[in-house]
């Protein structure tokens, strides 16, 4: 199965801008389906971004995140060739990691 | 108590006094100064993200307060046709922000993310968040300890609750 998270890092020298998509559900637990049930809740809750050993951004979610999440940040410190390693982790034990090269 | 080595005990007397006066004065919350950490470390704040009200999940993920400041500029939209998708961006030109949050007043949880920024990483973050309804998105920005925050009303259309 190909990766749930797809990530873009550019560096523009000094500065690294990092955009990510995840496919994630992102389910709230307050939606019901086409029968009345309650979907349960199912969300992203941490999403770690490292780069050379060090964390350089950490997301801490809730299900007012949406679906598929995106986010986007920038940090220093990197250069291009350098290998990001990025990991979420969801509410049901579910996880996913992949590493990216900064462009 | 009886060991006060400073060089004003009466002082220091007065200071202790009045802080048992504050803490009485907060009244049964017995567990007030936990959550405080909370931002902090590495573990997922799950208490915070309980909270269905904007103030009280503030306290729980921070415990303290946060004043408005136009150094946190807040970019969302005025109206949202679709409240599952919100664009909702913040930056700022404050020094030393080690965390970036996001709250949605009248959602049924008003903590929507918390990002924590290590040294080195920009004070700015791009995410998209669900809506309810019409109502306003507070960024908190912590600072060198402290919280600034910024507030705009997004219109919401269409509600992104589902169902």
């Amino acid at each position: 199965m190909a990766s749930s998270i797809r990530v873009r890092a550019t560096s523009n020298g000094d500065i690294t801008e990092v955009q990510a998509l995840i496919q994630h559900p992102m389910d709230t637990g307050l939606v019901k389906d086409s029968k009345g049930e309650a979907i349960p809740a199912h969300f992203i809750q941490q999403l770690k971004f490292e780069c050379n050993g060090k964390d350089v951004f950490v997301a801490d979610w809730g299900t007012a995140v949406s679906k598929d999440p995106y986010v986007k940040f920038s940090f220093k410190g990197a250069k291009k060739g350098d290998e990001l390693k990025i990991s979420w982790t969801d509410n049901k034990g579910g996880s996913d990691t992949t590493t990216a090269k900064i462009a | 108590m009886t060991t006060t080595t400073g060089p004003h005990p009466t002082r220091r007397l007065i200071l202790q006094g009045a802080a048992s006066v504050a803490l009485l004065g907060l009244g049964n919350l017995p567990f007030a100064a936990a959550p405080a950490l909370a931002a902090a470390n590495d573990k997922y704040p799950n208490e915070a993200f309980k909270q269905k009200n904007e103030a009280d999940a503030i306290k729980a993920l921070y415990g303290k307060t946060a004043e408005p400041s136009d150094k946190v500029k807040l970019d969302a939209p005025e109206i949202a046709e679709n409240g599952s998708v919100v664009p909702i961006s913040v930056t700022t030109t404050l020094d030393k922000v080690t965390s970036i949050s996001f709250f949605v007043a009248e959602n049924p949880f008003a903590l929507a993310a918390s990002y924590k920024i290590p040294d080195g990483t920009l004070p700015g973050v791009a995410n998209r968040l669900k809506m309810a309804k019409t109502t306003n998105v507070t960024a908190i920005v912590e600072a060198d300890g402290k919280l600034y925050s910024a507030t705009k009303e997004v219109k919401v259309t269409v509600g992104g609750c589902g169902g």
